[in-house]
């Protein structure tokens, strides 16, 4: 019997032939990756546990993007931690405000991330990178700090569900809607423990900024990562811009799966996954009645230059709806850039809309936009717990950037029409 | 090595968020953190929780972000194990890393009521509820993940 794209990533990386669904394997690891939340807890475990140098300065990563620019004195205490680790240990990856970005829109952009990795991040929505093509799985701050000490990492090997995308994707559509209808299906433990597989001629159809939403969410099904095969699109986006030479893995023709589920993109609509789950979700279509407060745009989810421009194409030239904040975080400074190049950071502004510097905030409640009781906002993050960005009585309605979009110029959730 | 005590009951897809609400992640220090453990979904906890003290919980417990501040504040605040359905990955690889005992036991996890007490046998992974006097069997860690928790750690256990 044949592996998984995964398994095949991971059996490479663990110096084996082959792997199988549950063996206990130590993997050696090319990106170890943390931010200014989980890299404090991880730095203090580093030396607890007497380690004085990282495997290697190039393959460990620190980006400062939650609370930055700093947002009260303890969280400027946890980035100088971060700061003097980095600078300690001469890691070649560290990102501080000016050059940081949302850690998932920023270490693709940048190469720092390809085709191949076996990576781990002290954030969960370090699935994102299955985009590229490698094997890339959240962790927690033990795990990175044992991570920068060894360079490897114990994994047990996931079985996988396979998605057979088909189709093409409607206009106002995008990879958001795409995942978000999938978590609706599978809930948000359909794939604890497994890898999402996505496969087929709509899945090569799809952009690499769509892929990577559609990865980022694979954590809230439960997944422990989510994967797309390496084809054009993947190259035409590693090319000038990955540090290290891509490796291509395929899944063999006769490996196993779990389950395959067949998605015709065609068929997907603009959909909306209520309070307090991932998992609750609805067409859009069917929430006209629900007024929301805040419209928030950007976060490692849809931070990325096609949904700054999903978000420009429906807010030029018109105004946002009275009473209603629309925030809108690009996800690098090298979107910000393009922001501000193409006019859309003048159009936002003129729309009515605030921009922002990178950051994380108020996709976990962090700053930048922090409901208060009884408030909703329409967020193209990946999060919507009781309390997520806010107030415990707070209401948080996740969306695509077209959707998001569309509800700030009416002050209720609207799908965008054409 | 055992626990007992009395049982916190909590529903499916306990997240991450509301074991530690991410307004208090600007500091990594366990015992200021643990002031908050819980705030979100059960306020009271902090105020009632005893040393030995069991959490009983549903399906995907722990699911949402990878913040290993959560199953810290729960091993901080005195809480001796943690039993549920099943546990979302990261938080299962951080309560083992850290030194959290957790169990996964369907049957316990469903019929262990609020306030019972309960006796907790980490090494046979055998639950008891003293209330009902009902016994439950855990599923056993493999043995890597026990030399991880008996080497005190992921860190340890590299040593």
């Amino acid at each position: 019997m044949g592996m998984t794209m995964t398994q095949k990533i991971l059996a490479a990386h663990a110096g084996l032939e082959k792997v199988e669904d549950g063996q206990l394997i130590r993997a050696k690891l090319d990106i170890v990756l943390g931010n200014d939340i989980t890299t404090p807890v991880a730095v203090n475990e580093f030396k607890k546990a007497g380690f004085d140098r990282v495997f290697d300065k190039d393959k460990v990563a620190i980006v400062l993007d939650h609370f930055v620019p700093n947002k009260d004195i303890k969280a400027a205490e946890q980035s100088k931690t971060c700061r003097e680790f980095a600078c300690a240990h001469c890691v070649s990856h560290f990102y501080d405000v000016g050059k940081m970005g949302i850690e998932h829109a920023l270490l693709p952009e940048q190469g720092v991330v390809t085709a191949g990795d076996c990576i781990i991040g002290a954030d969960s929505h370090t699935c994102t990178y299955g985009a590229l093509g490698a094997f890339s799985t959240g962790v927690g701050s033990t795990d990175m700090a044992a991570g920068m000490a060894t360079g490897t990492a114990w994994f047990k090997v996931p079985p996988a569900i396979r998605f057979d995308l088909t189709g093409e994707l409607p206009s106002n559509c995008s990879g958001k809607d795409v995942i978000l209808t999938i978590i609706g299906m599978i809930g948000v433990d359909g794939a604890l423990y497994k890898s999402m597989e996505f496969t087929g001629d709509g899945a090569h159809g799809l952009s690499m900024d769509d892929r990577l939403c559609i990865c980022n969410m694979a954590i809230e099904a439960g997944a422990k990562n989510g994967i797309f095969p390496v084809d054009d699109v993947t190259m035409a986006y590693l090319n000038g811009r990955s540090e290290r030479p891509p490796v291509v893995f395929e899944a063999d023709a006769d490996a196993e799966y779990e389950k395959v589920i067949e998605i015709d993109l065609s068929t997907i609509v603009p959909t909306v996954a209520c309070p307090h789950l991932p998992e609750n979700t609805h067409p859009a279509s069917a929430l006209h009645h629900i007024k929301v407060d805040q419209v928030v745009i950007g976060s490692c989810t849809n931070g990325r230059l096609e949904d700054m421009e999903a978000a420009y194409n429906i807010l030029k030239g018109n105004k946002i709806a009275d009473g209603i904040r629309c925030i809108i975080i690009p996800g690098t400074m090298q979107i910000l850039r393009e922001c501000v190049e193409r006019g859309w950071y003048t159009a936002f502004i003129d729309a009515g809309a605030v921009v922002s510097t990178p950051t994380c905030g108020p996709c976990l409640g962090g700053y930048m936009g922090i409901l208060a009781a009884g408030e909703r906002c329409i967020a193209t993050t990946n999060r919507n717990f009781v309390g997520r960005m806010g107030h415990v009585d707070s209401e948080v309605y996740l969306a695509s950037p077209h959707t998001a979009a569309a509800s700030a110029l009416t002050g209720y959730i609207t799908e965008y029409q054409e | 090595m055992n626990t007992q005590g009395k049982v916190f009951k909590y529903p499916d897809n306990v997240d991450t968020d509301v074991i530690i609400p991410a307004r208090y992640l600007n500091t990594p220090d366990a015992r200021e953190l643990a002031l908050h453990c819980m705030e979100d979904i059960d306020a009271a906890f902090v105020k009632q929780v005893r040393p030995g003290d069991v959490m009983v919980a549903g399906w995907n417990f722990g699911c949402g972000s990878s913040r290993e501040h959560a199953p810290l504040v729960i091993k901080t605040c005195g809480t001796g194990c943690v039993i549920a359905k099943s546990f979302a990955r990261i938080f299962y690889r951080n309560a083992i890393n850290i030194g959290l005992p957790i169990l996964e036991c369907e049957a316990a996890a469903e019929e262990i009521s609020p306030n019972d007490e309960v006796k907790v046998d980490f090494d046979t992974g055998v639950i008891t509820n003293l209330t009902t006097g009902k016994t439950y069997q855990a599923q056993p860690f493999p043995a890597f993940i026990q030399n991880i928790i008996q080497s005190g750690g992921l860190l340890a256990s590299l040593k």
